[in-house]
């Protein structure tokens, strides 16, 4: 098992390694420099900085440069927050996406999971169509449509939640914000869960144990619920991976200070290492979390082998 | 059991699979429903813009930021500058439905290949191709589709091709598992047998059995890109004045929500029902197609 | 004894589907003594499996029923699922057709065992577990300390059908269950597995209500019979009594469906049509990206020759290899070794080399269902072989020639422009035969032609290739592990084990004294060595 983690532990370095060279040689083959929009700067003050910044180097040097910057830990300066590195930006805003990022995965989970079980338990019945229905719904409607709406209802004509703003994270700027980031992967998860519940439920070990005279409690909670999560387990990447993309938009819509935000910022002002920054501090992250998520699942799964 | 045919007598011609998945489908009032809104709406999005009075950046100064009325003529308002929000709205529809037509397309073409040339080579080959495919899964793309349009700026042409180069990774394994699958089926070695050419094997029994399962593929596709790109849009990385689309529609209301709900609501409800209709439509298709899995 | 172990009294059960209802079980009644065996016998579609899912509460919602099925006196269909579910795993116990995925691959087996322990013994935790590796030593588990923490996955078919075994006697129960327990397993697996249950019987004192559609098993299995056909029973009685003098003619019919009649050997000095010599195929077992792959050889230098006009029957248990022979023959996979059909060698010839040779040798699979493309007419299908060797065939001979080959298998023509899902497996079968025929072949390979196809279905499959063979003068090599069937048709036979010959001969030599230990086995477990009449 630990082996098997090291293993693929390996594997991620050159998916990273791609994602690296990827955005670094995107940002160098850019149309102008980091420089260019700013009033015309005296060509020798340019030349300073781009000495300081070692963009006078050979491109090679360069990247090898950023590599052995990225292992320190220093994703290098930001060219248009000042005073401030790549760095101390991503360390400002990481602690605020991961919160809303992490509440809004336990809420998809704490509210899928159940819908789905419930919706297969009682399959072709109102509730099952009624959460079907909705999911359905919940899919449709893409987040940045949702974010609004929900400020729209709950913050300007209810005035029950605050409609944007961080406050320090109080618990009502959380609300719109998780949920409006959850409500998708609710609806996916909940249909998952009742895709594979509906087929464990079917499937010839769960005969085995209903003729053992188990009670349909334990029958459900002991032997269907594990296999039936499997296939969300798997899910579970994808489902991240959707909630960090969705939380640019959503950390955008309700002024949130969190990673999102700055690449977006980054992004509309041409910051080019701070994009690049997030981006690297974004695939890392999401090849992180799918080896997390396939460790789960072979936790889960005694079928899976780990010598290959 | 005898050897005479047990079937019914009425008629001697049968029923292909194409034509009783059809005939399931047309029983699936939502299914159907959803098509007929889906024609609805590309109709209005390709030929409503000649009809409607208004040009998409003509500005009535007599009606800056009015609301939805039958009298005025703007039957859906107009923004902040006075352009009628209907018009604009299947403007913006043409530009979305045209991403989702052509990075579908896109993706289907390179997945398809990819995923038929794999799977039908297999071994070694199919090996190599699919262990790429893993890495490409694994990489963060739409934050280097973002990248990408931060780089080279917003170009119509470039958001076709960055879609549709994110999502032919699903088809391609979705049509390598069908031809591995159809490969080791008794028919294939019967037509082997037979002597039937490779090529014919490949259009007359391997292309007709995978169709089905692309086919759901592709209306499970085309809302994806038309999220995706209405996402690009909504950050203002994807289409430019004085082109416009939902994803643009949407965020500007956004902004406005507060004076001009509407703003927000009319681009949003026809994104949301296309959506809609197109998920309706794939699982009603994928019922129809395969009705093992009801 | 007064009154029965278990009564089903005028059962019906019917189906509620959208379309209407489906009667699956009208009016049936019968009754098991205490410790006796009653079989159940059918075929597919004959509702004798509807019953005791009945009697366990296990019938699916939809499911409507009459009459009553009292166990010890008490009406199973009146009782409340609590008190059903006391009678289940403990007095009544089941096992099952699917082996491979009736236990839960994600617990251990000792954990399933154990669970019924603790659902009606109140044995918790390692309070069980003694108890868990006795039974499983009882059915004859190896190492049943390190076995009771295996997973399913880790355990053979046979040895997952075990534990299902010592699953559904932990308790002990008075009425054991057995819905074919046996059909997914190999010959001589199954031997054991009956064995197995016979012995256990005598020790636990339990009935047994055996499930099957093997007459043979019935034979040396039961005490009594019931024989069902759609929904009906139509005859029960002793064994020995309803074999020798079977009442009904449904009854009659299964029993002359067992495979019949005999073929006469063709002259020691006619023409060799296919030759083999050293024949080998080797699978890669582990495709590796950069390192040479590991192999398994599954044919291990085989010899063989057919003359024309013979049967040569190849037998043995899945994973011999029988199978890989054949494919191998028709070049259909790479091999090393020489093959010959009349006197051109077929080794080394390329696709194209191949192609004028296909039209001679032809082939028939297993599959009714995956081996005819569902997305073409069955005049299609059976046409696209002269697509490719005859190609100067106008559209309107071609659909003359099809409609020939179509009453050749006796099919109407007329179905030709149908498609395969509207067939049921034997006409499925008889278009794959005749899409062979078609080309007018000289040789043909049969792989397990009848396998898939219920008993009586497979006495006129088989009746069909006899009366072909005669008719067209065919050569055919028989792939079957069903040895009766074999016996009928061939005149050579093959013993084949782990991609090797272990035993041939001709047919009535080999069946009558076979040599080797592994024949006999095969033979044994067939219930072949007792009633070669």
């Amino acid at each position: 098992m630990l082996s098997y983690a090291f293993k693929r532990l390996l594997q991620a370095i050159p998916t990273l390694l791609i994602v690296i060279t990827l955005a670094f040689f995107l940002m160098r083959v850019a149309p102008g420099g980091p420089f260019d929009g700013e009033r015309a700067l005296p060509p020798d003050i340019e030349a300073n900085l781009m000495a300081a910044y070692h963009l006078d180097e050979p491109l090679p040097q360069q990247y090898l440069r950023y590599l052995g910057d990225l292992l320190q830990g220093d994703f290098g300066p930001s060219f248009k927050y000042k005073d401030f590195s790549v760095t101390d930006l991503i360390q400002q805003g990481f602690p605020v996406s991961l919160e809303i990022g992490g509440l809004a995965i336990l809420l998809a989970l704490a509210l899928g999971l159940p819908l789905g079980v419930i919706a297969a338990l009682k399959r072709n019945s109102a509730v099952d169509y009624a959460v079907m229905g909705t999911a359905l719904a919940g899919i449709a409607i893409p987040n940045f449509v949702v974010a609004p709406l929900l400020a729209l209802v709950f913050g300007v004509i209810l005035s029950w939640l605050p409609a944007g703003g961080w406050n320090g994270g109080a618990l009502p700027n959380l609300v719109l914000p998780v949920l409006a980031l959850s409500i998708q992967q609710i609806a996916y998860i909940a249909r998952i869960m009742r895709a594979s519940m509906i087929e464990v439920l079917g499937s010839h070990y769960i005969r085995t144990a209903r003729a053992k005279g188990l009670s349909e409690r334990l029958v459900v909670w002991r032997h269907a619920i594990r296999p039936a999560l499997l296939p969300v387990v798997s899910y579970l990447g994808p489902a991240i991976a959707g909630i960090i993309t969705g939380s640019v938009v959503i950390e955008q819509i309700f002024g949130i200070p969190g990673i999102g935000r700055y690449f977006v910022q980054g992004a509309l002002n041409r910051d080019y290492t701070l994009v690049m920054g997030t981006v690297v501090f974004y695939g890392a992250l999401i090849v992180l979390l799918n080896l997390i998520v396939d460790l789960l699942y072979s936790a889960l799964d005694p079928q899976i082998r780990y010598d290959d | 059991m005898t050897s005479t045919p047990t079937t019914s007598a009425a008629s001697a011609a049968g029923d292909s699979l194409g034509r009783e998945a059809w005939r399931r489908l047309r029983q699936n009032k939502a299914a159907m429903t959803s098509l007929w809104l889906l024609g609805a709406i590309t109709l209005a999005c390709v030929a409503g813009p000649w009809l409607t009075p208004w040009g998409l950046a003509d500005v009535d100064w007599n009606a800056f930021g009015v609301a939805p009325t039958l009298d005025g003529g703007h039957w859906l308002g107009t923004d902040a500058n006075g352009r009628d929000l209907l018009t604009r709205t299947l403007h913006g529809g043409r530009v979305s439905l045209s991403v989702a037509v052509v990075a579908t397309l896109v993706s289907l073409v390179i997945g398809v290949l990819y995923g038929a040339v794999a799977g039908y080579l297999g071994g070694r080959v199919d090996n190599l191709m699919m262990r790429f495919v893993d890495i490409l899964y694994s990489l963060p793309f739409m934050f280097l589709v973002i990248l990408l349009m931060v780089v080279f700026g917003r170009n119509i042409l470039l958001i076709y091709a960055a879609i549709g180069a994110v999502e032919w990774l699903d088809m391609a394994r979705i049509v390598r598992g069908q031809t591995l699958a159809l490969k080791r089926r008794e028919f294939i070695e019967a037509a082997h047998a037979l002597g039937v050419r490779d090529r014919k094997i490949v259009t007359r029994h391997l292309i007709p059995n995978a169709i089905g399962p692309v086919i759901v593929y592709v209306t499970l596709t085309v809302p994806k890109v038309i999220l995706l790109e209405s996402f690009l849009s909504f950050l203002g990385l994807g289409v430019q004045e004085p082109l416009t689309s939902w994803g643009v529609l949407i965020s500007e209301g956004t902004d406005m929500m507060q004076t001009a709900p509407w703003m927000l609501l009319v681009p949003s409800v026809f994104l949301a029902l296309t959506l809609f209709c197109l998920n309706f439509l794939g699982d009603g298709l994928r019922d129809a197609l395969d009705p093992k899995t009801r | 004894m007064s009154q029965p172990l278990l009564e089903v009294d005028e059962l019906c059960v019917d189906f509620a589907l959208p379309q209407g209802t489906v009667p699956a079980v009208k009016r049936i009644s019968y009754r098991i003594e205490a410790g006796e065996t009653l079989a159940l016998v059918g075929e597919s579609g004959s509702g004798k499996s509807v019953s005791s899912t009945a009697a366990m509460g296990l019938l699916p919602d939809l499911a409507r029923t009459r009459g009553a099925i009292r166990f010890e006196g008490e009406d199973l269909l009146a009782a409340a699922p609590k008190r059903l579910r006391r009678l289940r795993g403990n007095d009544i116990a089941m096992i099952f057709q699917e082996p491979m995925t009736s236990l839960n691959p994600l617990h251990r087996i000792g954990r399933q065992i154990a669970e019924v322990l603790e659902r009606h013994r109140g044995l918790r935790g390692r309070a069980a577990r003694p108890r868990v590796q006795e039974l499983l030593e009882q059915v004859g588990i190896p190492e049943p300390a390190r076995r009771i923490d295996s997973y399913p996955h880790e355990l053979s078919g046979g040895q997952r059908q075990r534990v299902m075994i010592a699953m559904a006697l932990a308790c002990e129960p008075k009425l054991l269950i057995a819905d074919e327990p046996t059909t997914a397993l190999d010959v001589t697996v199954q031997a054991q597995i009956l064995a197995l249950l016979k012995d256990l019987q005598r020790r636990y004192g339990m009935a047994i209500l055996f499930i099957t559609h093997d007459l043979g098993i019935v034979r040396h299995f039961a005490d009594r019979v019931c024989v069902m056909r759609q929904g009906e029973l139509v005859e029960s009685g002793e064994t020995a009594a309803l074999f020798a003098a079977p009442q009904h003619d449904y009854t009659r019919m299964l029993i002359d469906a067992e495979p019949r009649g005999r073929k006469t050997a063709v002259a020691e000095d006619a023409p060799l049509l296919l030759e083999a010599r050293d024949l080998r195929v080797s699978f890669a077992l582990k495709k590796r990206l950069f390192r040479p792959n590991a192999y398994f050889e599954a044919v291990r230098g085989i010899d063989l020759s057919i003359r024309r006009g013979q049967t040569v029957g190849i037998v043995g248990e899945s994973g011999s290899g029988k199978s890989t022979l054949g494919r191998a023959l028709l070049r259909l996979l790479d091999s090393r070794g020489d093959i010959r059909f009349d006197d051109a060698a077929l080794d080394g010839l390329d696709a194209s080399a191949m192609r004028p040779l296909r039209s001679r040798m032809q082939v028939v699979f297993q599959d009714p269902f995956g081996s005819l493309s569902p997305r073409m007419t069955v005049g299609e299908i059976v046409g696209e072989g002269l697509r490719v060797h005859a190609p100067e065939l106008g559209h309107r001979e071609r659909d003359i020639r099809v409609q020939e080959a179509l009453r050749d298998v006796a099919l109407d023509p007329a179905m030709r422009h149908r498609y395969p899902h509207e067939f049921s497996g034997g006409q499925r079968q008889r278009i794959a035969i005749a899409r062979a025929l078609v080309l007018k072949p000289e040789f043909l390979l049969l792989d397990e032609p009848t396998s898939a196809l219920d008993r009586s279905v497979q006495a006129t499959v088989i009746e069909l290739l006899r009366d072909l063979q005669r008719r067209h003068g065919l050569t055919y090599l028989f792939i079957s592990h069903d040895l009766a069937v074999v016996r009928a048709l061939a005149d050579t036979v093959l013993v084949m084990k782990q991609g090797e010959i272990v035993e041939r001969g001709d047919t009535e030599t080999l069946f009558q004294a076979p040599r080797e230990a592994y024949t006999r086995e095969l033979m044994r477990a067939a219930f072949l060595d007792d009633d070669a009449a």
